[in-house]
């Protein structure tokens, strides 16, 4: 498996390709069907990462020492974008997540979907994978 | 008079910009409206050579401010045509003036079990404060319902009419649906249970000829950002035997008449609901706003707005896969659709890269989106200074979405 931050210099590169933002659209929506799609039973709001405009579910099974991320949205282009933070963060160990500086959101232009103001759940969707994360590495280091 | 749409969008600077290399369009304009140079310049010429805090200074630069501040009252006064400029107080937008109407209307009529009547396509502004003055004083918010068209039910609302309804509180043009309620009729039946009736204008007054008189409403809102003028003033009008009975909302400096540690006399009507430095420069630019409206011509406006909607809704609306919310029989300037199953996040997104600005989301009606069963909407909100041409390139944006999303 590639180091997490292999894997943002793979992103920066693929996107390096696209001039056009609607080639770049047009890329995240097709990563969009990427996604490993949340267990219809955990498509709750227990499970709900809320913007104000697109919703967002997200759920991890903790197996070996790693977690895996499965999730879904009811937005293409958010989609895309989580498709792309769970192939970072998915498979993972919670050192790893809690210690990724994750730039490569900045360096493919996609900041503006991170700003707080921008209510898509992306922001609190990153947050979350992260407290999954301190939350394992927590449980399972007492353990 | 003489409207022509390209010598006006000469007066706004903005619209010369360009958003990622193409043209802005902009098409947000009920969220905010663009400002004309003579607002620009206003705000600017009043920080440069004539600022001073009005209403307390006896030397030069205060009595000038004063005089514009007034002389601003004065302009809004006219231009929804109140009997008084003493009816007129300046707020910080709509959102204020209801806030500070549900306070002081609240503490002095509002009563456990009373009713407050609003309607099912109000912005959040004018549900929240009403809920929570129902709950501090355990009064009951009631709603009138509306058609799949978004035509409020007439019949329900004189249903709903009843010995405990103490005020109605209804938008004048839905910021959703586009749909122009029938106010005088609302205020008539209200009045004929002596039930007073505000009226929220901030989608109304940019786009037709609001006369407070005429409507007869006790009280009307509106926001100077709306309206081509600055941001962080509004009006809250009020007919003045309201504003004698009612206390002021806020305490401060300029709104007293005597103070000492025993007892405080409030200033006289509009001042006592103007505690503190006020907006003064909001007041004044807005003014100038109203005057350009003025100057441009209400009715010009209201024409020209009104092809760009006919134009928008045939354009857009004759594809099968479009589906527009808000057909009411009347209706200006707001046309709310979605694009097949696309959620309008994604289409919103994809605009704005072709320079298309548009609100998607809830529009702060949540209300309205549950009506309908739909999380949100793409909004595309008209104003004096758009063109059929921009109604194409959004057209052409929305074939974009449609080659990437479906």
């Amino acid at each position: 498996m590639k180091e997490i931050n292999e894997i943002q210099e793979d992103i920066i590169n693929e996107f390096g390709l696209f001039d056009d933002w609607m080639d770049k659209y047009e890329y995240l929506i097709d990563l969009s069907r990427d996604v490993p799609l949340i267990d219809p039973k955990f498509k709750n709001n227990d499970h709900l990462i809320s913007g104000c405009q697109s919703k967002v579910w997200l759920h991890a099974d903790y197996n070996d020492g790693r977690i895996y991320f499965s999730a879904d949205s009811n937005a293409l282009i958010t989609k895309g974008i989580i498709a792309l933070l769970i192939r970072i963060f998915s498979g993972r160990t919670p050192e790893e997540i809690i210690n990724t500086d994750l730039y490569f959101i900045d360096r493919i232009g996609l900041r503006q979907n991170l700003s707080p103001t921008r209510s898509n759940g992306l922001l609190a969707f990153i947050k979350q994978i992260r407290n999954y994360a301190v939350a394992y590495n927590i449980k399972y280091k007492k353990g | 008079m003489n409207f022509d749409v390209y010598k006006i969008r000469k007066d706004f600077p903005i619209l010369d910009r360009k958003i990622y290399n193409k043209p802005l369009v902009y098409l947000d304009n009920g969220a905010t409206t663009q400002k004309p140079a003579c607002v620009i310049d206003c705000i600017n010429d009043f920080h440069t050579r004539r600022n001073s805090s009005i209403h307390r200074g006896l030397h030069y630069l205060s009595e000038q401010a004063t005089e514009s501040y007034e002389a601003a009252r004065k302009t809004v006064q006219e231009f929804i045509n109140a009997r008084s400029s003493r009816e007129i107080i300046f707020t910080s937008g709509t959102t204020g003036s209801i806030n500070g109407l549900a306070l002081s209307f609240g503490e002095k009529y509002i009563n456990e079990g009373d009713e407050i009547l609003i309607t099912a396509m109000e912005h959040h502004s004018n549900i929240v404060p009403w809920q929570m003055l129902c709950e501090r004083k355990k009064a009951v918010l009631r709603v009138i319902p509306f058609n799949d068209e978004g035509e409020l039910l007439m019949d329900e609302y004189e249903k709903l009419l009843n010995d405990k309804t103490r005020i109605v509180a209804v938008i004048h043009v839905s910021n959703t649906l586009g749909t122009v309620n029938p106010v005088e009729e609302i205020v008539s039946k209200a009045h004929q249970r002596g039930i007073p009736v505000l009226v929220d204008g901030a989608q109304s007054v940019q786009h037709l000829e609001v006369d407070v008189q005429k409507m007869d409403c006790d009280f009307f809102v509106f926001s100077g950002h709306k309206t081509y003028g600055p941001t962080g003033i509004g009006v809250l009008y009020g007919k003045e035997k309201w504003l004698e009975e009612m206390s002021p909302f806020q305490g401060g400096g300029e709104m007293v008449e005597n103070v000492t540690f025993e007892k405080t006399t409030y200033n006289e009507v509009p001042f006592k609901f103007e505690a503190g430095t006020t907006n003064y420069i909001g007041a004044i630019a807005l003014a100038e706003a109203l005057k350009y409206i003025d100057k441009t011509g209400k009715q010009s406006i209201a024409d020209h707005e009104s092809e760009l909607l006919k134009y928008a809704t045939e354009r857009i609306g004759e594809s099968a896969d479009i589906k527009i919310y808000g057909t009411a029989k009347d209706k200006i300037s707001i046309l709310s659709f979605l694009i097949n199953n696309i959620h309008p996040y994604d289409a919103g997104m994809i605009f704005d890269k072709m320079g298309v600005a548009v609100r998607t989301g809830t529009h702060c009606a949540q209300p309205v989106m549950n009506r309908y069963n739909i999380d949100g909407t793409i909004r595309a909100s008209f104003a004096l200074y758009n063109t059929m041409e921009e109604v194409d390139t959004l057209c052409r944006a929305i074939e974009k979405v449609r080659s990437l999303l479906s």
